[in-house]
């Protein structure tokens, strides 16, 4: 009974970590005042880059950092327009998706089908492994572990540090942050690039990892799900741990739910439901404070002259 | 976020750069196509002549419809201010309203097809509503709430098809059974062009022209899209505006759903065969035509060569599905920074200087 | 010995000299109080101090060394602080996250913060860096704004009208604080427009008149009507010419009015008034008093927390309801007046559409007709009724946004500021127009300008901390009165 538990806690576990990942890409982009619509495209193109490198190399190290680098490569783009041109974050952002989306099916379209061999493998913790539910903690890979430190550290970074101020100053406000000497430019640059790193990776986390396989259309709304978790989790890495499992725990409970007359769909709407319901909590005045988006969010920042 | 002031450039110019930018995004998708082993000149060749065609253009004919309905919403939307990010999902329910109507109502037969499209206007400025009325009432972000409800109804409309509504004749595919022919939209003899619904959409670009320019609304419309502060002082009803323009884009998103769904499918299927990206390459309409509605009409046949030529793509040279968003996305790219570039390009001489 | 000496200090802007060889000196151990009405140069002055404005002429010395202030980092590092009118400082962070980015530690210890709050509490400034900005007061931000600038090493520190956003007792605590900075050898140059406080914390106090410095005084030796004497200057201001018309029905009425700011404290504590048709009634007053929230919520833009406001009979409380009656001439142009992106047409139509609509439709021809009348009537330069509205140059703007206030009838009008940044001429044309629109409307006028509210008013009521230090008829009505009033002095009407 508890076995089955603590296996069903492991699989929301894995479930969540790409969006887990990504979600705190684009929390470190979002903070800093980037609207970054991009996630599912960088994803998708995450995913179908992690899967080719490992194919050919052999090695799903090189294939994770080749991920990481094709996010870094389409966010760059982002961060160009919407801080450089400081052109609409909206319209880059959505252009950006359908670009990574197209250029996945593209170039996924030989790799269907074709076997894994070097995928990444599960290292399970031997004795942790074995503590009731907790134990699923310890039966991920290596880049769910990863992701327990990124959450660690990112939050340590943003809360604890200077220049996590920094970052939150220039997404509440870049007039005073550029005042005090803060970077603007740099920081919101540094995040994004951040952001569309992390997102690679949580595609890559699909096609090597979890599945693995490349399959068209692998990321299916995941990066959505992740503009919504941040929400969700109200810009705090912390929280976002919490509601990633949550929301991979749906994926995974969607079809055993479904004898009971759930239907998957209907459960999928839950996620997005839930933000909305979380995006008008939070608008009133004293818990938009503390938990709302930052101030800034989606605006370009110039230095006017007097 | 709106949009910042700019040199005043002359038509000419304007429309250069904007060839420019297309030639860009199309010279990006060249490069994406050759690594794929496909010669990109043949392509795009076999893409001018096939819509030269009869049946090319005439499928041109009919991808421009949704898309030029979506777009002059969407023009709508945005010039008072509202990033309307749902015009998929506004489709989607007014393609599911629709399928009410056409199946599961005890009504007579002639009155089908009239409360459809009723239905379906209606249905698509509701679904445009709320969030447009948490944006008024509450101040939310209406990228974020319009996006989530784009899923939700596309979450909708599969759990419907696989489960309440599945087709009973149709062996468990996830679609309705067929409509009714009385709700058949009368085609073009020998193409999919679902001609009345194509008379509307180029009927409501200029409709729009006029609702902009000449009515009070249009008027407050534009006024409430510069700046709230103005249109306060001029005694508009700011919220009131915001909720009359999100209802239009809505409506006219949920009656390309019915035209779709009524001239095209005849049934509901499967969330993205129905609105197939309409919805968001409706925003790249909006956003080339520079928000002019009469101009949409070009920018719409212009998305819709795209389109048919991406779906031409798969068919004869093997291509997957991404090439149409291979060729959104790098265009709406390159116009981003090409307009951008008109923008900047004082600014370089004054340092030059 | 000199902390700061500004020589033949000259700045021109296009079309006003702002300072005129202006010659400021700031010694240790003293607080320097600068004075001057609205336009004076005082702002400018203190500017060009802080490095926001290279001046065109004249030289600046900090501890008798020449030197070069390019940007405001360099007046920082020169030990030159700023505390600004209103608090720059990120709402959603903390006390200590904001004055974090001050030092280079990555991780501010308690350690750093023990040494700022000793540092405030040494000049009776106590501060609690743990508290969330958004849950200060005005009063207490300020403070942190006094400690960042004492954190980066200021030993001149700029106070432009400190306060403004202060209660009477934090104006207390502030004063205990710079008296306290003075004693330790700091310099404070006090901006100030509130004669009694600028007697009471200033040791010297310069005076400014158009640009040039009129005196330097020791404070000690002078009074509060020497001062606004040398502010305002020996100088009559001539009212214009104007016919005796009997007064027309009322048609704004103020009753007992409170209005709050942004920040939530009271900006109208209590004003009631009434403008009858065939009068200008003119608000006098230094920027910052109340009069843009008494404005605002006049026009329906701000909600009134107590007391009414009627205007044509019908008490207002949304924007549609005022402009059944009235026009505004506005204080912000470009932020309110005009829509930039817009054309000039449709900026002529603002506030005029629904005149020239019926069911919702607007007669366009009509509305051009009109608006080609206007342009011509009232001089406004452009390239064509089509042009956007941000090509036009700053004074044909004040042209259109009076052309479309002023062009059809309206039983009152509320003018802001209605010839900032116009040349004489058309200041001239500008005042003279609103004086021809009397016959048939009541007018509330708004203006920092002493001789514009002295030449056109019939009634002056002068706004002093949300209130009316006092109403008085015109004949009544002097530059020096006046400026003893704007001053925080009352005043008895004889």
């Amino acid at each position: 009974m508890i076995e089955s538990a603590t296996e069903l806690l492991a699989m929301m576990i894995s479930a969540g970590t790409p969006l887990l990942l990504s979600t705190l890409g684009e929390i470190y982009a979002e903070r800093s005042g980037i609207l970054n619509l991009g996630v599912e495209g960088m994803m998708a193109l995450g995913a179908v880059v992690a899967f080719y490198i490992t194919l050919t190399t052999g090695n799903p190290a090189l294939g994770l950092a080749a991920a990481a680098v094709a996010g870094l490569a389409l966010s760059s783009l982002h961060a160009f327009i919407s801080i450089t041109i400081r052109s609409n974050q909206v319209v880059s952002g959505l252009a950006l998706s359908m670009l990574g989306i197209g250029l996945s099916s593209l170039i996924g379209k030989g790799l269907i089908g074709m076997p894994l061999r070097h995928a990444l493998e599960k290292l399970e913790v031997p004795l942790l492994r074995d503590i009731p539910l907790l134990g699923a903690f310890f039966r991920q890979n290596v880049l769910t572990y990863l992701s327990y430190l990124l959450v660690a550290s990112l939050w340590f970074i943003m809360f604890k540090t200077r220049i996590g101020i920094c970052i939150r100053m220039s997404g509440e406000n870049p007039r005073v942050a550029d005042t005090m000497g803060v970077n603007v430019f740099r920081l919101r640059y540094l995040c994004t690039l951040l952001g569309g790193a992390l997102a690679g990776l949580g595609g890559a986390y699909l096609s090597i990892a979890y599945t693995p396989a490349w399959i068209e259309g692998m990321t299916a709304g995941q990066g959505w799900i992740a503009l919504a978790l941040v929400i969700f989790a109200a810009w705090n890495p912390l929280y976002a741990l919490a509601g990633a499992y949550l929301f991979g725990g749906i994926r995974v409970l969607q079809y055993r739910l479904q004898p009971l007359g759930i239907s998957p769909p209907l459960l999928q709407t839950l996620p997005y439901v839930c933000t909305i319901v979380v995006l008008v909590a939070f608008s009133t005045e004293k818990l938009r404070r503390k938990l709302g988006a930052p101030s800034a969010l989606g605006k370009p920042y110039s230095r006017e002259e007097r | 976020m709106k949009a910042v002031r700019e040199r005043v450039l002359p038509v000419v110019v304007k429309l250069f750069t904007k060839l420019l930018a297309i030639l860009l995004g199309l010279g990006i998708s060249a490069v994406v196509f050759a690594a794929y082993g496909v010669d990109p000149l043949y392509a795009y060749s076999l893409m001018v002549t096939k819509s030269l065609s009869f049946r090319g253009a005439s499928e041109v004919l009919t991808k421009f419809i949704p898309l030029q309905l979506c777009g002059i919403g969407l023009i709508v939307a945005f010039k008072s201010g509202m990033w309307n990010i749902g015009a998929e999902g506004q489709m989607l329910i007014g393609a599911t309203f629709a399928t009410w109507i056409a199946l599961f109502l005890d009504i007579p037969e002639f009155s089908r097809l009239p409360l459809i499209f009723l239905f379906g206007l209606a249905a698509g400025a509701g679904w445009a509503l709320i969030p447009a009325l948490l944006k008024v009432k509450f101040e939310v972000n209406e990228v974020i709430t319009t996006l989530m409800m784009n899923y939700i109804a596309s979450s909708l409309v599969n759990y419907l098809v696989y489960g309440p509504w599945k087709g009973a004749k149709e062996w468990g595919f996830p679609y309705t059974d067929k409509f009714p022919k009385s709700v058949w939209l009368p085609t073009i003899a020998g193409t999919r062009i679902h001609w009345p619904t194509l008379l509307i959409a180029v009927l409501t670009a200029f409709l729009i022209y006029f609702l902009l320019v000449k009515t009070t609304v249009g008027f407050e419309i534009r006024v409430s899209g510069q700046s709230k502060r103005a249109a306060e002082y001029a005694g508009i009803n700011y919220g009131r505006v915001l909720l009359i323009g999100m209802a239009i884009s809505g409506a006219l998103a949920g009656l390309a759903g019915v035209g779709e769904v009524c001239g095209i499918h005849h049934r509901l299927r499967y969330a993205s065969s129905i609105s197939s990206g309409y919805g968001y390459a409706g925003i790249i309409v909006a956003w080339l035509s520079e928000l002019n509605a009469v101009a949409s009409v070009l920018s719409a046949l212009f998305m819709a060569f795209l389109f048919a030529g991406g779906d031409l793509m798969q068919v004869s040279l093997g291509l997957p599905i991404g090439v149409v968003d291979v060729f959104n996305g790098s265009i709406l790219i390159s116009l981003l920074v090409s307009e951008a570039f008109g923008r900047y390009k004082p600014k370089w001489r004054l340092r030059l200087k | 010995m000199t902390l700061v000496r500004m020589v033949g200090i000259t700045k021109r802007f296009p079309g006003v000299l702002a300072n005129d060889s202006v010659n400021f000196e700031l010694r240790r151990g003293e607080v320097h109080g600068l004075l001057g009405e609205n336009g004076a140069g005082k702002t400018t002055l203190m500017n060009i101090l802080y490095g926001i404005y290279r001046p065109d002429e004249g030289e600046i010395y900090v501890d008798d060394r020449r030197v070069r202030i390019r940007s405001p980092r360099d007046a920082i590092r020169l030990g030159i602080g700023r505390v600004p009118q209103f608090p720059e400082l990120v709402d959603k962070l903390s006390v200590a996250e904001n004055l974090a980015v001050l030092f280079p530690e990555k991780i501010l210890s308690r350690r750093r913060l023990e040494e700022i709050r000793s540092l405030a509490e040494k000049y009776g400034l106590p501060i609690n860096v743990d508290a969330m900005v958004y849950e200060l007061s005005l009063g207490e931000r300020q403070r942190i704004e006094v400690v960042k600038a004492l954190l980066r090493g200021a030993r001149i520190l700029i106070l432009d009208e400190p306060t403004t956003v202060l209660t009477p007792k934090e104006v207390d605590t502030l004063f205990e604080a710079l008296r306290k900075m003075r004693d330790e050898g700091k310099g404070i140059i006090f901006v100030s427009h509130k004669l009694s406080e600028v007697l009471s914390i200033t040791d010297r106090v310069t005076v400014l008149r158009r640009g040039k410095v009129v005196a330097t005084l020791e404070t000690a030796d002078t009074d509060e009507e020497e001062l606004t004497r040398l502010m305002v200057g020996r100088r009559i201001v001539q009212r214009y010419e104007r016919r005796k018309i009997p007064l027309g029905e009322e048609v704004l009425r103020v009753e007992n009015v409170y209005v709050l700011n942004d920040k939530g404290g009271e900006a109208v504590r209590g004003i009631s008034f009434t403008v009858r048709r065939g009068e200008i009634f003119g608000i006098a007053g230094v920027a910052g008093n109340g009069q843009k929230e008494l404005i605002e919520a006049i026009a329906g833009l701000r909600r009134v927390e107590r007391g009414r406001i009627i205007v044509g009979g019908e008490e207002i409380r949304t924007p549609r309801q005022f402009r059944k009656y009235a026009s505004h001439i506005p204080d912000d142009r470009m932020g309110m007046g005009v829509l930039p992106s817009l054309s000039v047409l449709d900026n002529l139509s603002l506030t005029l559409y629904r005149r020239f609509s019926r069911m919702g439709m607007i007669d366009m021809d009509d509305l051009r007709r009109f608006a080609e009348k206007l342009v011509k009537r009232y001089k406004i330069v452009t390239p064509s009724l089509g042009a956007p509205a941000w090509q036009l140059s700053g004074g044909n703007i004040a042209r259109l946004i009076l052309a479309r206030e002023t062009a059809m009838g309206c039983r009152l009008l509320i003018a802001v500021h209605p010839t900032f940044g116009l040349d004489v001429a058309s200041t001239d044309e500008v005042r003279r127009t609103l004086l021809k629109l009397r016959d048939k409307t009541a007018i509330l006028l708004v203006s920092e300008d002493l001789d514009e509210i002295l030449q056109l008013s019939d009634r002056i009521g002068v706004m002093y901390r949300g209130r009316f230090i006092g109403v008085l008829e015109a004949d009544e009505a002097d530059p020096e009165r006046l400026g003893l009033m704007m001053g925080g002095v009352a005043v008895e009407s004889s």
